[in-house]
């Protein structure tokens, strides 16, 4: 939303959650919530993605989005399903 | 353990059966109140085991950590930890685990262990598990845990015998609190922890090759982006026909009831108590009794959200109208509690307790009374037939029904409107809490659960009735009846109580917006409920009852009133007040006066502001 989230990106098959598209399936790299549209402040929102899950190394898949803007998203992640916002999403740093 | 009562705390992610469980453990046996001063609910019980001991059991708010991000999970944090004041510090803690989802809850479970508690893993859903071919081997996972474990099913009949002896068990052995080796996890902390949980069930549970893929099939119906709206209005729509076609009957018979006990007592009072008749026949009977034949509808109201919920549908419902009602400020989750408001705000404010953040349920119940409620239709339908003409604009809209949907437009429209200010200015310094939740596989829901659910909801509402509103109703009969009228005064007794005083002081205030007396005393009993202001209106203008009545006072209506002054009154009746109840429940539900004075006065605000313009305008515009 706000921000530009691509200029953070150091690599290039590198790619951030929240741009992915239904159908995306990958493995977390890392965690990067300094640059997100998110409200949450970047320690806060890194803590409770880590608390739904999103750790290194878990499988990713984007299962579902919303009607708006495509968004929020339904994301596999293992084997429990996450829904949460593109702007938080963001932060996940997947290949 | 030596003392009377064993306490037993319920700890758990949400999504884990944590209240299923407790419904199984405590069946009826619960109180449902809140804790001091907080938006949260607290839920106990008690059960005897099998060897006679009693237990009491206290379900705590949900959490995936002891972070205590929210004033629930604060509650959590803090019970646990033993610094709640008032709150005992748990004997033995049980944390409940899904067994067909154990990465989230194992992360807490070795998060619990350092506060040091004695504590019992309970691997719920079993069954469910099983079925999917997930093995767990327990005594692996125990044994890495370094804690007992008992597995149980919930929802089944015996599903919780080995917990009981268990728990049995372990009364007969003394235990020691260890010291709270907990702080606040950092995120090196949460990671190593998930690390060590991923780790424990790599070596002790045994996933399938192929996942359960049902609820994945559902969920592409049912969260198509298009379909998936197609199929949630759907489910409203069946929900509010039931609310208003199956609650009538019985809403009928409570109200004929209600009138038929009042007439008895008319009867049967001798003369000269005219006094105690009028108490009994108008205060107590007729005032609960306007509140307990909602009583229908709350019970409709929650069957449907208890069954989505438990089926695992509520989340979903969320995800598909989170960026609708986000553009307002509201979190996906007050969709429902919203739209039971149109029933009735009292079943749209109780629901509100799906909302996990505190703001968000405050700003839910904020706006839900500007949601137009059913009380309003009869005050609607009146004014709109005795001042829109039935006439048919643009070749075929009922300029009738156009007003009608007019006033729901304009309720729908200022809700979302408080709600986008009060997000900017009263939550404005606090982040706002991001849409993140998990979708639980879909379960088929238990009717024992769900039955003892709604049974504890009416039984609340019943409570309520029968203490808060009923004083409320009490204290606008005394206005209204207070002093009695002298002997041989002409008009109606009304006319003479305090409520006409009041009224006719409030006539300055009121004639701004295009109010004379009259309005204004029927404004008083109006606030028992919103449509007894159209029989309080009779009785101002000395209309006999009976079955015409409302034709009456209609044609009354129109020779005295102005349209000026009746548009007024119907853009009053959007934003007013006009509820005791309501006001009482949401002093209930927010657990202190301070929110149904805020919400008293910001919507007597708008009403004034809105009315005063409205009235203006119509009178700009020779609207006479």
């Amino acid at each position: 939303m706000t921000g530009d989230p691509n200029s953070s990106q150091d690599n290039l098959q590198d790619i951030r959650l929240g741009h992915a598209d239904r159908g995306f399936v990958g493995k977390i790299i890392r965690l990067d919530a300094l640059v997100t549209g998110s409200s949450l402040s970047p320690q806060e929102l890194e803590q409770r993605l880590v608390e739904m899950g999103f750790v290194e190394g878990a499988r990713v898949e984007i299962l579902h989005e919303g009607t708006i803007r495509r968004d929020p998203i339904a994301v596999r992640v293992d084997n429990i399903t996450i829904a949460l916002r593109r702007s938080e999403a963001m932060a996940v740093i997947v290949e | 353990m030596t003392t009377a009562s064993l306490r037993l705390a319920l700890v758990g992610a949400p999504n884990t059966g944590k209240t299923s469980l407790f419904n199984s453990l405590t069946g009826s046996r619960q109180k449902v109140a809140n804790y001091p001063g907080v938006t949260v609910e607290r839920k106990s019980g008690g059960f005897v085991t099998p060897e006679g001991r009693s237990v009491t059991v206290l379900d705590l708010p949900g959490t995936y950590s002891l972070r205590g991000r929210s004033p629930d999970e604060e509650i959590t944090r803090d019970i646990v930890l033993g610094r709640f004041d008032g709150e005992a510090v748990p004997d033995l803690v049980l944390c409940v685990a899904d067994a067909t989802n154990l990465r989230l809850t194992l992360r807490l479970v070795l998060e619990l262990k350092r506060v040091g508690r004695p504590m019992m893993l309970v691997l719920n859903m079993i069954d469910i598990a099983r079925r999917r071919g997930v093995t767990i081997d327990l005594e692996r996972m125990s044994q890495e845990l370094g804690l007992p474990i008992v597995t149980s099913v919930a929802v089944r009949k015996g599903g919780v015998d080995e917990l009981l002896k268990r728990t049995d068990e372990f009364l007969a052995r003394s235990h020691e609190a260890a010291a709270s080796q907990w702080t606040t996890p950092t995120i090196a902390d949460l990671k190593a922890a998930q690390r060590e949980a991923d780790r424990i069930i790599a070596a002790a549970v045994t996933l399938p090759t192929k996942p359960d893929t049902l609820t994945n099939r559902i969920d592409s119906v049912v969260l198509h982006p298009v379909g998936g709206l197609v199929i949630l209005a759907v489910i409203l729509f069946v929900m509010f026909q039931a609310v208003f076609t199956w609650a009538q009957p019985a809403m009928e018979l409570l109200s004929d009831g209600f009138s038929a006990l009042g007439q008895l007592i008319h009867d049967v009072m001798p003369e000269g108590w005219g006094l105690l008749q009028s108490f009994l026949q108008n205060g107590l009977i007729s005032g609960v009794g306007s509140v307990i034949v909602f009583l229908p509808q709350i019970i409709i109201i929650f069957l449907f959200i208890l069954l989505l919920e438990d089926f695992g549908y509520m989340a979903r419902a969320a995800f598909l109208m989170d960026r609708i009602m986000g553009g307002a400020g509201l979190h996906g989750r007050a969709f429902i509690p919203l739209l039971s408001s149109f029933a009735c705000a009292i079943p749209g404010i109780m629901a509100t307790r799906v909302i996990d953040n505190r703001r968000d349920r405050l700003t839910t119940i904020l706006i839900a009374p500007l949601m137009t409620c059913s009380a309003r239709i009869p005050v609607y339908t009146l004014i709109i037939s005795a001042f829109v003409p039935a006439t048919t604009v643009w070749g075929f809209v009922n300029l009738q029904g156009l007003v009608m949907f007019g006033l729901y437009a304009a309720g729908i429209t200022s809700a979302l409107t408080v709600s986008a200010v009060a997000k900017f200015f009263l939550w404005r310094d606090h982040a706002p809490a991001p849409f993140m939740l998990e979708l639980p596989d879909y379960k088929m829901p238990r009717l024992k659960s769900i039955a003892i659910g709604v049974f504890t909801r009416a039984k609340m509402f019943l409570y309520r009735a029968g203490t808060t509103i009923l004083s409320m109703m009490v204290l606008i009969w005394f206005l209204a009846s207070f002093p009695t009228a002298p002997a041989g005064a002409e008009g109606p007794a009304i006319n003479y109580s305090f409520a006409a005083m009041i009224g006719h002081a409030l006539e300055p205030l009121l004639r701004p917006i295009g109010f004379n007396w009259q309005i204004a005393v029927a404004l008083i009993p109006g606030m028992a409920a919103r449509e007894v202001a159209v029989a309080a209106l009779g009785t101002v203008y000395s209309i006999e009852g009976g079955k015409e009545a409302a034709d009456q006072i209609g044609q009354v209506l129109a020779q005295k009133w102005t349209l000026a002054t009746a548009l007024s009154l119907l853009v009053w009746y959007i934003f007013a007040p006009q509820c005791a109840s309501t006001l009482a429940v949401i002093r209930r539900e927010t657990g202190g006066a301070k929110w149904m004075v805020v919400t008293f006065i910001y919507m007597l605000a708008l009403a004034y502001v809105a009315s005063f313009l409205t009235f203006n305008l119509a009178q700009a515009l020779g609207l006479h």
